[in-house]
């Protein structure tokens, strides 16, 4: 007993976080496996979810600015698409990675801008930052409800994708590019509803990150985004089963590593466990093995 | 299609460069109708973003009033305008730098700053190379001015501060074990938290000491270690964006014990997030609030007046420490400029050591390192009903 009252604090945290970073991997992972591009703004739009709460809050109630993050959020990551990938459609790959890479930077020095520098302190949403008592345990509401609204989302956006048309046009269309645009499938109506599923899973995990760890600074959706990646990777980038499956593993030892008293390593563990993942199962644990078409 | 293309990336990229440099230059640039053959330029080297940003902000108010309050400086008779030059070093030791590098270009006799001691370190050989002399304001660690003769400051040390701090845990709370956390290779942090540790174990308690890598905002396990170790103190000497994550957090999990902190916590960023939370914060600086009163008038109702001012204090008029520091900072290097009788960066460097400043901080001298001689340390509680600073004791070592 005293032995889960020791450690039950690290699993909590680790579980809260580990979803937090699933919501976050499953749109890095979404757009990898149909556009095959690495998203590197996901994490800066991560971020700007959480400052357009802060700000949100202050022009209207909170029953509306949770959707209003949602839908600015969702339409934000909609444009950036439309303006930033859609003319490089038929460019090399690598033209479409730097201007992912100049769309984060956008983003962060947006956010410079808008707040000074300075960190903001996100709004305090009744209820989920109340705390409670898990097995002696003191914590966040919101750390007990991020799994079970993860999983929930995750289950809804497997049945969109196994069980609908659009499902089944994205599964076409991360399958094979060119074979299901001659198929007649409109990819770009594809790649951009992509786009909004991934938004507004960032979105959501704003709410509960930031709820949870109440600074917003312009630097902030850097390293959720980053070991979010980390767990699409790990889980297999493509695969929406993996990034979960890897988000939580990581979010678990991560804390868990820090528990154990390791705390100056648990960042070093996390990226040092990708470069292993790699040269063990290049793939991740469940990607799909590469086929050479020739 | 394919113009239309590289129009959006040329626009992208542009936009990138003009944020970059649309924080960090405006305010230095504001007063050029003043600039004739009578300008002493004093360069202010000090974050406005970044980490450390809001105590930057607060020590450059101090600084600006202490201008506005006096904006020339009479040499043999002629009267010079001085003139701020403002630098953002963004609280990095690999941009900071640059931001001195722009300082140096732009000719100023004297350098004040920086908040936080790892950007003045990272910093400091370039104002040596260019001879240029530089007063430190708040940055505590000892390698500031150890072994230099350009760099010299007016605030107390990190071992002073440390062994304050140890002796306070000791006395107030009759801690025996305290928990130490510091940020990772920021010299602050990990130089308060060891000298912290050496003067604790030296009272006979023991210290359980962690750091946490940048970037990092889940304090969960942080703040879940104190409770494990049983420790009696959570000593914390963080940057002030750290502290609001590790007040929740500490608070979320109802952690009953002291957080004690060093200078960089006297800011209303943490009076602010502590309010109406269940903890006990207690922290050293260098100035109390009603140390003096015409100082506290004056700057409070100069502040309220612009409200650029009052955003960058926060969003109220609650007096930082490091606000007093900068007041007294400007004042000192004005003595330093008078006594040298010119402009020149060497001549103010050659006066300075022989400087005797009276400030609303106390008496500012310097000993033969370049540090200020200061003997005493303000303690500070946290009254977390109304998110206000109470002063609790002055504290010294024996």
């Amino acid at each position: 007993m005293d032995f889960i009252r020791d450690n039950l604090p690290y699993i909590l945290a680790g579980i809260s976080v580990g979803g937090q970073y699933a919501l976050i991997a499953i749109g890095y992972t979404m757009v990898y496996g149909i556009l095959r591009l690495i998203n590197f703004a996901h994490g800066d739009m991560f971020m700007i979810a959480g400052l357009m709460g802060v700000y949100a809050v202050t022009w209207m109630p909170l029953y509306l600015a949770i959707p209003f993050v949602i839908i600015f959020t969702v339409v934000l990551g909609f444009l950036i698409e439309r303006a930033a990938y859609r003319p490089l459609r038929n460019a090399p790959r690598m033209s479409v990675m730097i201007s992912a890479i100049g769309v984060s930077y956008l983003l962060q020095n947006l956010a410079l801008y808008v707040t000074g520098g300075l960190t903001k302190t996100y709004p305090t949403i009744p209820w989920i930052s109340s705390t409670i008592t898990v097995f002696g345990a003191t914590t966040k509401v919101v750390t007990v409800i991020t799994p079970i609204l993860t999983i929930a989302l995750v289950v809804l956006l497997m049945i969109l994708i196994h069980k609908t048309k659009i499902g089944m046009a994205m599964r076409a269309v991360s399958r094979d590019f060119e074979t299901s645009r001659l198929m007649g499938i409109q990819i770009d109506s594809v790649i951009s509803m992509t786009f909004i599923i991934g938004s507004f899973l960032a979105a959501v995990g704003s709410i509960l990150y930031f709820s949870n760890y109440t600074g917003v600074m312009p630097t902030a959706g850097a390293m959720p985004g980053l070991k979010a990646f980390v767990a699409a990777v790990f889980g297999g980038i493509g695969s929406i089963p993996g990034a979960v499956i890897g988000a939580f593993i990581i979010g678990i030892c991560e804390n868990i590593i820090k528990g154990m008293g390791l705390t100056t390593f648990s960042d070093a563990f996390t990226f040092a466990f990708l470069i292993i993942i790699l040269i063990v199962r290049p793939s991740g644990l469940f990607g799909e093995k590469n086929i050479d078409k020739v | 299609m394919k113009k239309f293309s590289l129009l959006l990336v040329l626009v992208l990229v542009f936009s990138v460069f003009a944020m970059g440099c649309g924080g960090s230059s405006d305010d230095a640039a504001g007063d050029d109708s003043a600039a004739g053959d009578n300008v002493i330029k004093i360069g202010v080297f000090e974050p406005a973003s970044g980490d450390n940003g809001a105590g930057g902000k607060q020590e450059t108010l101090g600084i600006q009033y202490a201008n506005e309050m006096c904006p020339t400086v009479e040499i043999d008779g002629v009267e010079y305008q001085v003139q701020l030059e403002i630098v953002d070093n963004e609280s990095s030791t690999d941009k900071g730098p640059t931001a001195a590098q722009n300082l140096v270009s732009k000719g100023v006799s004297i350098v004040l700053g920086s908040y936080g001691s790892g950007v003045s370190i990272a910093a400091s050989d370039i104002f040596a190379d260019a001879g240029i002399p530089a007063l430190g304001v708040t940055c505590t660690n000892p390698q500031v001015t150890e072994g230099n003769d350009h760099y010299f400051r007016i605030c107390f040390l990190d071992p002073f501060q440390g062994t304050v701090l140890a002796n306070f845990a000791k006395d107030n709370f009759d801690a025996k074990t305290a928990y130490a956390l510091a940020k990772l290779g920021d010299d602050y942090s990990v130089g308060l938290c060891n000298y912290f540790k050496q003067a604790f174990e030296g009272l006979g308690g023991t210290v359980v000491y962690e750091t946490f890598p940048d970037g990092n905002s889940d304090f969960t396990s942080y703040v879940a270690n104190a409770a494990k170790a049983n420790a009696d103190v959570f000593f914390a000497p963080v940057s002030t964006e750290a502290a609001a994550l590790i007040i929740d957090q500490a608070s979320a999990q109802n952690l009953q014990m002291p957080i004690l902190a060093g200078d960089t916590w006297d800011s209303n960023v943490i009076t602010g997030a502590a309010k109406g939370k269940n903890v006990d914060i207690n922290v050293t600086t260098f100035y109390q609030e009603g140390g003096n009163a015409e100082f506290d008038e004056g700057i409070k109702a100069w502040i309220e007046a612009d409200s650029t001012n009052l955003a960058n204090n926060g969003g109220n008029t609650d007096l930082a420490a490091v606000t007093a520091m900068g007041y007294d900072a400007y004042f000192t290097a004005l003595e330093a400029i008078k006594l040298a009788g010119s402009g020149d960066p060497a001549a103010v460097m050659a006066a300075l050591p022989n400087v005797q400043y009276e400030g609303v901080t106390g008496m500012i001298t310097f000993n033969e390192i370049g540090d200020a001689n200061r003997t005493t340390a303000y303690v500070k509680h946290c009254n977390t009903d109304e998110g206000i600073w109470e002063f609790v004791a002055e504290q010294g070592v024996e």
